[in-house]
């Protein structure tokens, strides 16, 4: 077998006494799409924090493409292929939306010039024509000149995923990329998401929405009290016992899956 | 040129490179509440290079920003520890401890300040002006100034997109501080004399209120704040105790009034500083004004949205 894109090996953070990520290991193969879900509070976005390098892990290893990167600090984990989104929109408030974009491609070895390469004197830079390439080819279609603070809360969740996508990731950790989304956005999303992974990037994404779930991972990660409680099949994941003591209790366990299906 | 109109050039092109100095750190975020302090340390390298070693004017104009400038750097590493309000007092005790050294220094004249040998016109503080605005302007154009506005704005998104986000703010602050030091150079030579009295809390904080009402989104910002706080005083001179004097004959006490002062001045500017305060926040010049400007054909808003 093939070396996976991301292992994660037996990882643990403590805040304060707390135990919040209790010996985790998973591993992600290139181009696949893992979901990670769990009742509130179970560490989804303390693992990706870990990931990205905002927190630093008490012990177990992290390993992307081969290397272990537990000590590459966060600014510098991007180069190694990592872009992610934010549970609540993290878009630099005052940049114009290709501005946000550009910001994603910040850390790309292949930008001539480095830092003092003039980006708007001069007409329309190479970086910005690509960043408006990329986002008319996302299919986000707003005025690249506009603030991003008075567009809607559908299309500033796209343009955070362009922004990730602008550094050209292998693999983007996406958090509840569908959260606080309709109908017709989430449909969006999942086509949007699927072109992605199509064309080759790994996709590790928290979600609490089953149905989006199912339908873009095939392998999904359970985790509980930071604990991992099964890792296996979309399909499978409702009948799972532990899954459903998670969710529903110790009480409603035993109950059938098919009530299950409805809650979580 | 008349005196009159060649001072008003020199102090306007003074206070642009000035505002352009605390513009820099204020961009990234940190407020700078020492500009006076750094105005200080390259007015009094300028002078005392000038007076005591006869450098020649262009060698003491470089060296106020190189003092000013390296000073800031050392400074930015332990005083960017700080966050907002810290930060701002933090800058705020730098410039009352240049003051406090200097007033106390026997070399550069403690109290009585130092006199400059060597007088330059208008012209050089407005060239330099020039210059360092464009400067000003290429630097927020490149890709490190899109860095500085993102840093300004979530510094904690920019680490994870791979900003160094410590550099930029240490390359911007003692940048910074090299302007505002070289503007304390163009200073001590536009004038011929330095007193540690001039570089006083409220400079600080005039030049400070320049950048912020100016806009700190881009680089018109502090050019339209130091224009606007520079000019507004002098086009108040006359208009303002004319005003005075009116208002006083409508209610028939000519005979009491006071002759025209100028103390009504700086009443008109807090109020105008409160005004801009409450109603633009951002500052009297924004990002999507300009883009509003420069492309005015171009849409800013799809409809339907």
């Amino acid at each position: 077998m093939a070396e996976p894109l991301l292992s994660v090996e037996n990882l643990s953070i403590a805040f304060g006494g707390l135990k919040v990520i209790n010996d985790v290991s998973f591993d992600l193969e290139q181009g696949g799409r893992l979901a990670l879900i769990g009742p509130n509070g179970a560490g989804k976005t303390t693992i990706f924090n870990l990931l990205s390098g905002v927190y630093r892990q008490d012990t177990g290893h992290i390993r992307l493409g081969g290397e272990v990167i537990d000590d590459v600090p966060s600014r510098k984990r991007i180069g190694y292929g990592m872009a992610r989104s934010f549970q609540n929109i993290r878009l630099m408030p005052h940049l114009s939306v290709v501005e946000n974009v550009m910001m994603g491609q910040h850390a790309r070895p292949d930008r001539p010039g480095r830092l003092l390469a003039p980006l708007s004197i001069f007409g329309r830079s190479r970086a910005r024509a690509e960043a408006e390439a990329l986002l008319a080819e996302m299919g986000v279609e707003v005025a690249p000149g506009q603030d991003v603070s008075t567009l809607p809360y559908g299309i500033r969740k796209k343009i955070e995923l362009v922004r990730a996508l602008a550094a050209r990731p292998r693999l983007l950790l996406l958090d509840e990329p569908a959260a606080g989304l309709n109908e017709t956005e989430t449909g969006e999303l999942m086509a949007f998401l699927d072109r992605i992974s199509d064309s080759g990037v790994t996709l590790l994404v928290v979600e609490h929405d089953m149905a989006l779930v199912r339908s873009l991972c095939d392998r999904a990660v359970v985790l509980n009290f930071g604990q991992k409680i099964y890792d296996g099949s979309t399909a499978d994941v409702q009948k799972d016992p532990l899954v459903l003591e998670a969710y529903l209790g110790p009480r409603h366990a035993g109950e059938s899956a098919k009530e299950a299906e409805n809650v979580a | 040129m008349s005196g009159y109109w060649s001072g008003i050039i020199t102090l306007l092109s003074i206070n642009v490179v000035f505002a352009y100095g605390i513009y820099l750190a204020v961009a990234t975020g940190q407020l700078n509440l020492g500009g006076a302090g750094f105005q200080a340390l390259g007015a009094y390298a300028a002078a005392w290079l000038c007076a005591e070693q006869g450098w020649p004017i262009w060698a003491t104009l470089g060296a106020s920003a190189v003092v000013a400038g390296g000073i800031g750097f050392a400074f930015a590493f332990p005083i960017l520890r700080l966050k907002g309000v810290y930060l701002v007092l933090g800058t705020f005790a730098f410039a009352e401890v240049v003051a406090g050294v200097i007033i106390n220094s026997d070399a550069l004249g403690g109290a009585m300040g130092l006199p400059v040998p060597e007088f330059i016109d208008w012209n050089v503080p407005a060239i330099a002006a020039v210059c360092v605005a464009l400067f000003c302007f290429y630097l927020m154009s490149t890709r490190l100034g899109l860095a500085v506005r993102a840093v300004h704005d979530d510094d904690v998104v920019c680490d994870l997109l791979g900003v160094d986000v410590r550099l930029v703010r240490v390359a911007l602050f003692a940048l910074g501080a090299a302007l505002a030091g070289f503007a304390g150079g163009l200073y001590a030579h536009a004038y011929t004399y330095v007193e540690v009295q001039t570089f006083n809390a409220s400079l600080s904080i005039y030049v400070l209120l320049y950048v912020l009402l100016g806009g700190a989104q881009t680089a018109w910002g502090p050019l339209a704040g130091a224009a606007f706080f520079t000019l507004l005083p002098e086009l108040l001179r006359n208009t303002l105790p004319a005003m005075k004097s009116g208002l006083y004959a409508l209610f028939g006490a000519e005979g009491s009034m006071s002759p025209p002062d100028e103390s009504w001045r700086f009443v008109a500017l807090g109020v105008v500083t409160v005004l801009m305060m409450v109603f633009r926040s951002e500052g009297l010049i924004t990002r999507t004004m300009v883009e509003r400007i420069s492309h005015p054909f171009r849409s800013t808003r799809k409809e339907a949205l």
